[in-house]
């Protein structure tokens, strides 16, 4: 059963509820304020840029995974799929469309605003190129098409960059000073970045802190609260700073005391297992999923999931400096942006560096850019490291594909399998 | 060679996946083979480089899957467990190196599973640009042909000049020439040429030399228009889904048999990409970059930016006087499943009847598809639509 009690939250979690409720709250006054809003998604946003133009960003993702953990998601996938969309595509898309026929009304209760501009980041993922389309149906506004070039051999080449900052020139930039009625400034685009780049280097040292042990942070499961600022509309503002210097503190202080990450319940784990998780968590089961996690001491001290809207542990960083470069750069570089060779360099890497018993892959049915391949992933990993993998499979947003008593069933299997491993080395 | 031994002759090469044929070239010419996924890559610049391109579209109905269904989750299409098994099976051992295309995140995750299984052959995944501006789009795209055609050049020690490269456009126009008269053809006489000998022709060109190809198109032309075959009454259909991850032959029989003239389709859909002549007459490279920027067709995997969604599929419709559409995609295919909701809504607006269907390409059993189609043929032959 879904745990219902209210969650404990830390003084970041209270910024950053604030933050979230904010700016929803602008969003619904966005057009009596004269505000342009952009619809753009997570991995490769340009939200530096929009600020930058004094425009609201919408992240199509996260109001799918706000509505899910607050239940709604599954009256919204229905509401697409009887207006034809099939049940074998990605529910992100079908929660935004059924969100969007049920009249746009934001997870927070607030109707969110239609778009001035869809800003199509084609990032790692190509379903984002058809849920804008089928946006652009609907609200015939402007679509902007960034198109990311995949990193098919592992690395970043000129060719790659240039293309981009092309686009960016020459398409992204004109079309919003069109729609906004403003010339680009880049001095305040550099603050922006200046910005982001600091919260950055907290984020990582949040991240690092998980290499202590007891680490005091789970990087999955707490870790998606920790990205939300910076994934989402608030990277480059000031409040964003102000969070990850917060959460920083708290963390620092955590591992300080020694203490392990602390549960919705308000409990602190007491770490058992280490472990990396691939994947995007479930979220309309969220809590409980976590719960299957942290009643048995596992911990995440690392996770793919918390990268794909930067690898910024990897050492990326905004920069003022060049400012079109380094968004190419960030584009290019989030983590489903990687192939899958370095996508098993980088999880292989994360179990060595954090020290991890395992790893554990939530496959999303959802998500082929996530999940196609993972199987193997999963066998090159084991092999490479000799520790073991952990395979499950669920959803994002649509609730019939969480079957609690399985996954619980198959995480229970591998603890066991950790557990003969470490009497098998000891 | 007649009408039958023609068909018997393709019917061959779709189901020989020990690629007997290409074995035989390579073995004939000192050649090179260079497999691809579909939908599109441009041919020219492997054929230019002395390599025999080869498109895999996955092993079909008629392939056993042992170990490839270990690779992927039950809630991915069927294309690539299939090419996978042919891959570790050896069967692709014949193919000296891979190009994945941009269509889809599956597609391209495989590329890099190709990438771990077959770490001394070369896989390229073919970034097709979605930026259609020749100075964006089409300089990147000319980086990705560059980039394959000096990796091709390598595989086969051959240099290739700007007039080898000519030459192969030229022969490639002329067998897109022969496919487009081919289409004209059935579209004009569709009772005269079954689309399931169009099909078992196009797939030939997914493996015969360019030439070969041509000529024996070119003999089944002249053959069918002998053909003395009264029209049925039947309804003309066009067919849109299945660019990807192919049905088996026995449904698009099953489809013909259901009252059906299919005169359009989209299947095999690389070997009519590109829709008119691509230019020789300025540098060779330009008139490929050309003619994907401006000539190719429209389709779910490629982004549409100027051109109302849908417009291409019922031009399509009205020029070759299809009365219907059938959406026919493979289960689990998120370009065309997440194209069909919008392909759909035009074509409501525009009038036109529609009904849809997914497959696998092993799905065994076609009876349920040809009741369905039978009923769509049955409605707009009674009410002239649904």
């Amino acid at each position: 059963m879904e745990n219902n009690k209210e969650a404990v939250k830390e003084n970041s979690m209270i910024l950053q509820k604030d933050m979230i409720a904010d700016h929803f709250h602008n969003l619904a006054q966005a057009k009596e304020n004269g505000k342009k809003v952009v619809y753009t998604f997570v991995p490769g946003n340009l939200n530096e840029l929009i600020w930058a133009f004094d425009m609201l960003p919408v992240h199509p993702e996260i109001n799918a995974l706000q509505s899910a953990m607050r239940k709604k998601s599954a009256a919204f996938v229905l509401e697409a799929e009887k207006s034809g969309h099939s049940e074998d595509v990605c529910t992100y898309v079908k929660c935004d469309v059924g969100m969007m026929k049920r009249g746009n009304i934001g997870p927070t209760g607030e109707k969110l605003p239609e778009p001035d501009l869809l800003l199509l980041s084609y990032t790692g993922c190509f379903t984002f190129m058809k849920w804008f389309e089928l946006l652009k149906q609907e609200y015939k506004c402007p679509v902007v098409m960034l198109h990311v070039p995949y990193q098919a051999e592992g690395s970043i080449s000129g060719a790659m960059v240039d293309y981009v900052v092309k686009q960016l020139e020459e398409k992204v930039i004109p079309v919003m000073e069109e729609i906004s009625g403003k010339k680009l400034d880049y001095d305040v685009l550099k603050s922006y970045l200046s910005a982001s780049n600091r919260a950055e280097n907290d984020l990582v040292s949040v991240w690092n802190s998980a290499r202590s042990k007891p680490s005091p942070i789970d990087a999955y499961f707490g870790g998606v609260y920790y990205i939300g600022p910076i994934f989402s509309a608030f990277r480059g503002l000031a409040q964003c700073e102000d969070y990850y210097r917060t959460l920083r503190e708290e963390i620092d202080e955590r591992v300080r005391l020694k203490l392990g990450p602390i549960t919705p319940d308000g409990a602190e784990v007491k770490e058992k297992y280490r472990l990396v998780v691939e994947g995007p968590p479930n979220w309309t089961s969220f809590r409980e999923f976590w719960k299957m996690f942290y009643d048995e001491g596992a911990v995440v001290v690392s996770s793919t999931y918390t990268k794909v809207g930067g690898l910024y542990d990897q050492g990326f960083r905004h920069s003022p400096e060049n400012p079109l470069e380094s968004m190419a750069e960030y584009c290019l570089g989030c983590y489903t942006n990687h192939n899958l060779p370095s996508r098993v360099d980088l999880i292989e890497k994360y179990i060595k560096d954090f020290d991890a018993d395992g790893f554990v892959i939530n496959s999303i049915k959802s998500c082929n850019s996530f999940s196609a391949g993972q199987l193997m992933m999963m066998r090159e990993i084991e092999s490479r490291t000799g520790r073991a993998g952990g395979f499950i499979e669920s959803d994002l947003v649509d609730p019939r594909y969480f079957s609690a008593a399985n996954i619980k069933n198959r995480l229970e299997s591998y603890f066991q399998m950790i557990d003969a491993k470490k009497a098998g080395a000891s | 060679m007649g009408i039958d031994e023609i068909i018997k002759k393709c019917e061959h090469l779709y189901n020989d996946l020990d690629f007997g044929y290409v074995k035989a070239w390579k073995e004939k010419t000192g050649g090179k083979a260079i497999g691809y996924m579909p939908v599109y890559i441009p041919q020219e610049i492997i054929h230019a480089a002395g390599a025999l391109p080869v498109g895999i579209m996955g092993g079909g109905s008629n392939l056993e899957i042992i170990k490839g269904d270990a690779y992927f989750q039950s809630y991915i299409c069927h294309i690539p467990r299939s090419t996978i098994e042919m891959g570790i099976s050896g069967k692709l051992d014949v193919m000296d190196g891979m190009i994945f295309p941009a269509i889809c995140d599956v597609i391209r995750n495989l590329s890099g599973m190709w990438q771990m299984l077959f770490k001394n052959k070369y896989v390229k995944y073919l970034d097709l640009p979605q930026n259609f501006d020749p100075e964006i789009g089409g300089a990147f795209y000319r980086y990705e042909i560059e980039d394959i055609l000096s990796h091709v050049s390598q595989i086969t020690g051959k240099k290739v000049s700007p007039e080898d490269l000519k030459h192969s456009i030229t022969l490639y126009n002329e067998n897109r020439k022969a496919i487009k008269s081919l289409y004209d053809l059935r579209a004009e006489v569709p009772h005269k040429i079954p689309t399931s000998e169009v099909y078992l022709l196009l797939r030939a060109g997914n493996i015969l030399e360019v030439t070969e190809h041509t000529a024996l198109m070119a003999q089944y032309m002249t053959e069918v228009k002998k053909r003395d075959i009264k029209p049925q009454d039947n309804i003309k259909v066009a067919i849109n889904g299945a660019f990807c991850e192919q049905p088996p032959l026995g449904l698009i029989k099953a489809l013909e048999s259901s009252g059906c003239y299919i005169v359009e389709d989209d299947w095999v859909l690389g070997v009519r990409y590109i829709q008119e002549p691509v230019a020789t007459n300025k540098d060779p490279i330009s008139g490929l970059v050309d003619a994907y920027l401006t000539k190719s067709v429209s389709t779910a995997s490629k982004y549409e930016d100027k051109k109302e969604k849908g417009e291409y599929l019922i031009n399509s419709v009205k020029e070759t006087g299809a009365e219907g559409v059938i959406f026919c995609m493979p289960s689990f295919c998120d370009p065309a499943l997440l194209e069909r909701p919008m392909l759909a809504a035009a074509l409501t607006k525009a009038g036109i009847s529609y009904t849809s269907f997914k497959y696998a390409e092993n799905t065994g059993q076609f009876r349920t598809f040809k009741e369905q189609t039978g009923t769509f043929a049955d409605s707009i032959k009674l009410w002239g639509g649904v």
